[in-house]
């Protein structure tokens, strides 16, 4: 906008600021009380500057954690963690890339039913059929491995849907070039569809990492060895103890939130081109 | 370089949709053969097929002196241009030709040699390494031919490749293709809806009305002795008028109707066959009215009506004619401008 109004651009300023500061908020509260000495916390105020004991306490959680709440250290925890999201994230990728190709491009008989099959799945979130995928997992022995947290997981109908969406607005006529310049159809989905696809899959690699970041029920659920023990079940059981370390849960709760920043400032990049160069 | 040879080529979509009923079609190794018809009348799904993008319900294709109805459009040794040109948006303009080529595994320098030779041709090169979205209109459609061209397919195929231009590119790109294919001496099929792309593009023109072939030509043939009273109406512009010969005979012929052919009911008299000035030698006068005068600069097109009858007509005449809307106008026709049709059957009945 050209407009010059001092009024109105005050008010929008102000407003987003509150806005702002709604969200800043906690994080900074989460950053002071991460710096502050054991106990601290327990005083009943809560301190609005930065404590001293920052460095120790984040080396503690880092390298030791807390094993009196069965919380090995973060290091570990967060390496867990990005395993778990990252194969829920690629795998979850893959499949729905994959299945969006099949159903769009290929006339095979019960195409609309396994479309209408992966899109009923929709209405079924892990948390609806949990006890059923436990028993299979404990069958197929996946308790506490990567497989058993992430396989699981993996399945996708949203990104299916979405990508299907996307393939059919590609002009029909793109593929049929293809065919006449002499490319197959594992060409045509490696060489056109994937690279078309970029900004979508940058857009949903953040989606569906922080989805896998974020698991918590399931992971609960199947694993026991804290050699599998995610940074949220970390968390989870730190404040689950009958004194919680409130100032190591924390730091925890930082170095937590960071990945997923890290993606989003990474993927950011992709989807913003992508998003400003519209290519059809 | 190959002939191409229909032999009862025909296309039934799902839902018993007959979209080409049969075509018998042989076009010459080097020939330009341009499919006319009206919208949906099955000249793409018959360019479809013989590109190998829609499979063939009935009939042989043969290129060349294969028989291809099986193979895969990269096996046909085609190359096509469609109409909304089909660049791959991600790939420079460079990959989009090189491409095809690559899939088919050409050095590395020889791709080179043949893209710079086409996008030359095609006075391209300085967008070689532009994506298609930073080109116009008019350079994407050279774009799309350059794909075609690096290509040096036996055949090419084009789907209405210059109606998603503005007209001025339209009839510049028209006289490039054109002699392009005169230099190239590629065996050419293309399709349009527009008659005045056919009359000038083609060797040969190929009629098409509801999937089948109404008549094949040179474009001048077909202009001068269209086998039907289809093709009659669809090339040339404005379309040729059709009066009834109880019309005309009504108002007095002169004796000059006496020698119709045998079954002639209508006759057809191209707009600029109808003159205000009478010509010298017998002819026939008819009345009619002014409705409408439209100029178009070097000619004019006035919209009759005849006299006592609702058959609306059009005269074209060069410059601009003294006349004024609404004035009653005499016009003159000669017996030899007239072409003879069966309104039942729709066909010419002789001359
Ligand atoms: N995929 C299809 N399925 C069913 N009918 C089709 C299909 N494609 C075209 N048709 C029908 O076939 C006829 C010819 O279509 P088309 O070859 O595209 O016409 P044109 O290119 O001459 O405008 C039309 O009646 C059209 O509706
Ligand atoms: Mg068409």
């Amino acid at each position: 906008m050209v407009e010059n109004r001092p009024w109105a651009n005050f008010f929008a300023h102000t407003v987003l600021i509150i806005g702002v500061a709604l969200v800043i908020f906690p994080v900074y509260i989460a950053l002071v009380a991460s710096t502050q000495a054991p106990g601290d916390l327990l005083r009943g105020t809560m301190p609005l500057l930065p404590g001293s004991h920052g460095i120790e306490n984040y080396k503690l959680m880092w390298q030791s954690g807390v094993s009196t709440a069965n919380s090995p250290p973060a290091a570990k925890m967060l390496w867990n963690s990005f395993v778990m999201a990252m194969a829920i994230t690629v795998g979850k990728l893959s499949i729905s890339l994959l299945s969006a190709f099949a159903i769009v491009y290929f006339r095979f008989r019960f195409r609309m039913f396994f479309f209408w099959l992966i899109f009923v799945t929709l209405m079924l979130p892990v948390e609806v059929r949990i006890i059923p995928t436990f028993q299979v997992v404990a069958d197929l022995k996946m308790l506490n491995s990567f497989a058993g947290l992430s396989i699981p997981l993996i399945a996708s109908a949203t990104a299916t849907f979405l990508f299907r969406q996307f393939f059919m607005t590609i002009p029909e006529e793109m593929l049929e070039a293809a065919r006449v310049d002499g490319a197959g159809p594992l060409k045509f989905f490696k060489d056109i569809l994937l690279p078309l696809s970029v900004t979508n899959i940058a857009a949903l690699f953040v989606i569906m990492f922080i989805y896998g970041w974020n698991q918590y029920l399931w992971p609960l659920l199947i694993t026991t060895d804290p050699n599998y023990t995610t940074i949220v079940m970390g968390i989870q059981r730190m404040t689950a103890e009958e004194n919680p370390q409130w100032h190591l849960v924390m730091a925890a709760v930082v170095m937590a939130a960071l990945p997923p920043v890290l993606v989003i400032l990474f993927m950011q990049r992709l989807f913003v081109k992508g998003l400003t160069e519209t290519e059809k | 370089m190959a002939s191409i040879t229909l032999e009862g080529l025909k296309k039934t979509y799902a839902g018993n949709v007959d979209a080409v009923k049969g075509i018998d079609l042989h076009i010459e190794d080097g020939e330009f053969v341009v499919l006319v018809g009206p919208s949906g009348c099955g000249k793409s799904t018959l360019l479809r097929m013989v590109a190998g993008l829609e499979t063939i319900t009935d009939g042989t294709l043969k290129i060349g002196d294969r028989v291809v109805n099986k193979l895969e459009p990269a096996e046909r040794d085609i190359a096509m241009v469609f109409q909304n040109y089909a660049l791959y948006p991600h790939m420079t303009v460079y990959n989009n030709l090189a491409y095809g080529l690559k899939n088919r595994g050409f050095k590395k320098d020889e791709i080179e040699k043949r893209v710079r030779i086409a996008a030359k041709m095609l006075e391209i090169e300085d967008f070689l390494e532009r994506k298609p979205r930073k080109l116009s209109g008019g350079q994407r459609q050279r774009v799309a031919m350059g794909r075609a061209l690096v290509r040096e397919p036996a055949a090419f195929l084009f789907d209405e490749p210059l109606s998603n231009l503005d007209a001025k590119l339209r009839v510049q790109m028209r006289v490039e293709i054109k002699q392009l294919q005169r230099r190239l001496k590629t065996t050419s099929l293309y399709v349009t809806h527009d008659q005045l792309e056919a009359m000038t593009l083609g060797d040969r023109l190929v009629v098409l009305s509801a999937g089948q072939i109404e008549q094949v030509g040179t474009p001048m043939e077909i202009y001068a002795r269209p086998a039907t009273m289809f093709v009659a109406g669809f090339i040339g512009s404005p379309a040729m008028n059709m009066v009834p010969v109880e019309y005309l005979h009504a108002r007095g012929s002169n004796g000059l109707l006496d020698n119709l052919p045998d079954g002639t009911d209508i006759v057809g008299i191209r707009p600029d066959d109808m003159h205000l000035t009478p010509p010298e030698g017998p002819h026939l006068i008819v009345q009619s009215t002014l409705e409408l005068f439209e100029a178009a600069g070097a000619e004019s097109h006035l919209y009759v009506r005849l006299a006592d009858s609702d058959q609306p007509t059009v005269i074209r005449v060069s410059g601009q004619p003294p006349v004024a809307e609404g004035e009653t106008l005499r016009f003159h026709v000669t017996r030899n401008t007239l072409h003879p049709f069966n309104s039942t059957t729709g066909k010419r009945t002789g001359d």
